[in-house]
């Protein structure tokens, strides 16, 4: 069940509201894309998504929480700790099994990045960490994805591939994007976010950019 | 000018310090001492390397001391750090660490005997206190969101080794090596007290009059901490620590009956040993305070005092002789030269020496103390001031350093000083041993007595002392919100 009906959502910062109240129920199957203007509480929702539904999900933040001083393999197979005892974590901390890396090169190939499997994450570009986070999400294997500008430091070919990628490997995901042809053309629905609140929610095939702008 | 915290705050402790002048005994007492200085330096340039095989194996024993010891309170000091939130476990550090390697290795000498473990112990312990508070607030820096972001059910261990360890491993190694350094200056000075390390055989070269070999011995330890880098290597670092417990020497076997009658007798303060009660206990803690802690207490902090202002002062004076903004090459070599001999010198080794060169009194361990730690601030701050980078029609000379680089590097500068401060404290009691009337001084006169249970009481006031300092210089740096890395 990777869906979620979530009502009551609340946010402030500073005794200043800045989300909600408001009510979001996303069903199995729906691949959600949360536009609006920057400051308008997107990362805000994503994030109180994410509390909501805590570890049934992949989250990849904006500030993409990567360990820098290891590699990419380590950094992708991060998504999978809770699969494996200790001592398999601790071995493969130091010398990966070749079936992990195997996975984990796989999964980099189809991000275009598989010559970087044992860099270390420091020494990558935005658009290569962006990526990373991104494989983890997507190694972690769970049902539903939250993620928060994933592809903002990708270029246009790139962005379509990873956004082509996350709806065939997530069933379900609620993506934030400034990009509002990626929106439309990845996501089945389109939820529109301005002052904290839910100012338009509906299907994408019903949509075109113009019905997007005002948001903006 | 004086509108500025920081202003203020620095004149408040000068004129401290010029108040404390007032009261302290600065003399040069000895008959010669130009003479004897001379006698010593020239000692230094013609160092006998080849004197005795004593040289040789002072080093060794050294070194197998530290990297022991150093090992030990590493160990034990990151298993403390993983429960450093308790606030049991903060406050048995902070006491084990305010308690110097010299009053450890007292203490352990009274039960354990010369046997290497007392040694070994004096300086783990302390250590492990210092790395534990250290490590902890590495780990405490690190970014949480890879935490955050690991699935649920990742065991604590896995977590740890993934999200924490790499992240801080380049800061726990410089601090590690850095607390090695270290670890060899604690090593050598433990020589005074009688165990087999350098401080020993230079105590008796100098008592002999033998300089050149005092001086070969300076040098060779100098070369040593100067050299680290070249053979301390982390693919080494395996074979030195297990290869290093068997180098400490024999020493004496522990006769575990002294320690049994340490623990049940000697520290139980004579009236409850004697059986007079709680009513003989008043009475005696009293003498203790007034006779010897109190006094001890006076002289501790009117010399922490004066050796605080003149380490500030020797700091902010040497810091352009490394700075990229003045002078050139030649003059930065050689201030790099001089800022690393006035750091690697441990302060009771400079003070052991002005002692015996202009005789007793508080001048020695003054400037022993601001030369040492104005040293480490000295060299610190200059690299942060090479960093600056000027505007090109910026003053030179004087008023480059008076307007462009002082104002910029002086929260840092003051940050390090008051993170010394009890640093210098801990020193300030310890040199007692050498004849100055500081805490140290009375734990020593205790001991010679045979009276350990005044000893321990002296040391547990010296103990909280520190711990009273380390809480003030915190409380200062917050107020003046002045920020500091650990390693300093």
């Amino acid at each position: 069940m990777s869906g979620f009906d979530l009502s009551g959502l609340t946010a402030s910062f500073g005794g200043e509201r800045v989300i909600g109240p408001l009510s979001l129920q996303v069903k199995e199957g729906e691949r959600v894309a949360l536009v609006g203007k920057s400051g308008a509480g997107k990362s805000t929702l994503i994030s109180l998504i994410h509390q909501h539904v805590g570890g049934t999900s992949s989250l990849v933040p904006q500030d993409l929480g990567l360990v820098n001083a290891l590699p990419v393999f380590h950094n992708v197979y991060m998504g999978q700790l809770d699969a494996h005892p200790t001592w398999y974590n601790t071995l493969t901390l130091m010398r990966p099994f070749s079936k992990d890396s195997a996975a984990v090169r796989a999964l980099l190939k189809d991000l275009s990045m598989p010559e970087k499997i044992w860099m270390p994450t420091a020494s990558l570009s935005g658009g290569q960490r962006q990526r990373v986070a991104i494989a983890r999400a997507v190694f972690r294997k769970a049902g539903l994805l939250l993620a928060d500008e994933p592809v903002s430091a990708l270029d246009g070919p790139m962005s379509h591939l990873v956004m082509d990628l996350m709806s065939k490997r997530f069933p379900t995901s609620v993506v934030a994007l400034h990009d509002v042809e990626l929106a439309l053309q990845y996501c089945t629905r389109i939820v529109g976010i301005q002052d904290g609140q839910i100012a338009l929610d509906e299907y994408s095939e019903r949509l075109t950019s113009a019905d997007i702008t005002p948001l903006y | 000018m004086f509108s500025s915290p920081t202003v203020r705050v620095s004149f408040l402790f000068v004129a401290i310090a010029l108040v404390a002048l007032v009261f302290a005994d600065v003399a040069i007492t000895a008959a010669n001492p130009w003479k004897d200085l001379g006698r010593f330096f020239m000692g230094i340039v013609t160092p006998d390397f080849f004197s005795s095989e004593g040289v040789a194996l002072a080093l060794l024993r050294t070194v197998a001391f530290a990297f022991v010891g150093v090992a030990l309170g590493g160990l034990c000091g990151f298993v403390l750090s993983l429960v450093y939130r308790n606030p049991a476990v903060r406050m048995f550090c902070a006491f084990i660490r305010a308690i110097h390697e010299l009053f450890w290795a007292l203490i352990f000498l009274q039960f354990f005997g010369f046997h290497p473990l007392t040694g070994v112990l004096a300086i783990a312990i302390p250590y492990a206190g210092i790395f534990a508070k250290v490590y902890s607030e590495i780990f405490e820096e690190a970014d949480p969101t890879p935490g955050r972001l690991l699935p649920p059910g990742t065991g604590v261990v896995s977590a740890f080794l993934y999200t924490r360890i790499p992240d801080c491993w380049v800061q726990l190694r410089t601090y590690t090596a850095y607390r090695l350094e270290c670890g060899l200056r604690s090593s050598a000075i433990l020589g005074f007290v009688g165990l087999p390390t350098l401080g020993f055989f230079l105590e008796s070269a100098f008592s002999q009059g033998h300089y050149s070999e005092a001086g070969a011995m300076l040098i060779l330890f100098y070369v040593l901490i100067a050299t680290m880098p070249l053979w301390v290597k982390p693919k080494l670092l395996p074979v030195y620590i297990l290869g290093a417990p068997f180098f400490l020497g024999e020493g004496l076997p522990i006769v575990w009956g002294n320690v049994e009658r340490f623990f049940t007798q000697d520290i139980i303060p004579s009236p409850l040993r004697n059986g007079e009660g709680m009513g003989g206990l008043m009475p005696w803690l009293g003498d203790v305070m007034a006779t010897e802690a109190l006094p001890g207490i006076w002289n501790t902090l009117v010399l922490t005092q004066i050796a605080l202002v003149a380490t500030g002062l020797i700091a902010l004076l040497t810091f352009p002789l490394i700075s990229n903004h003045f002078g050139g090459p030649v003059r930065r070599t050689g201030g790099h030269i001089f800022l690393v001999i006035a750091r690697s010198t441990p302060e009771y080794i400079l003070a052991y020496i002005l002692l015996q060169l202009w005789g007793p009194s508080m001048l020695p361990a003054v400037v022993a103390l601001a030369l040492h730690n104005g040293g480490i601030i000295g060299h610190l701050i200059g690299r942060q001031s090479s960093a600056i980078d000027l505007r090109p029609d910026a003053a030179t000379g004087f008023n480059r350093y008076t307007y462009e680089l002082v104002p910029r590097v002086y929260r840092a500068f003051l940050a390090f000083l008051f993170y010394r401060w009890e640093i210098i404290m801990r020193e300030t009691a310890i040199l007692g041993i050498l004849g100055i009337y500081t805490l140290g001084f009375y734990v020593d006169s205790a001991i010679q007595n045979i009276q350990f249970d005044r000893a321990m009481m002296l040391i547990l006031v010296t103990a909280l002392l520190n711990i009273g300092v380390d809480a003030l210089g915190r409380f200062i740096r917050k107020k003046l919100a002045l920020q500091t890395m650990p390693t300093c």
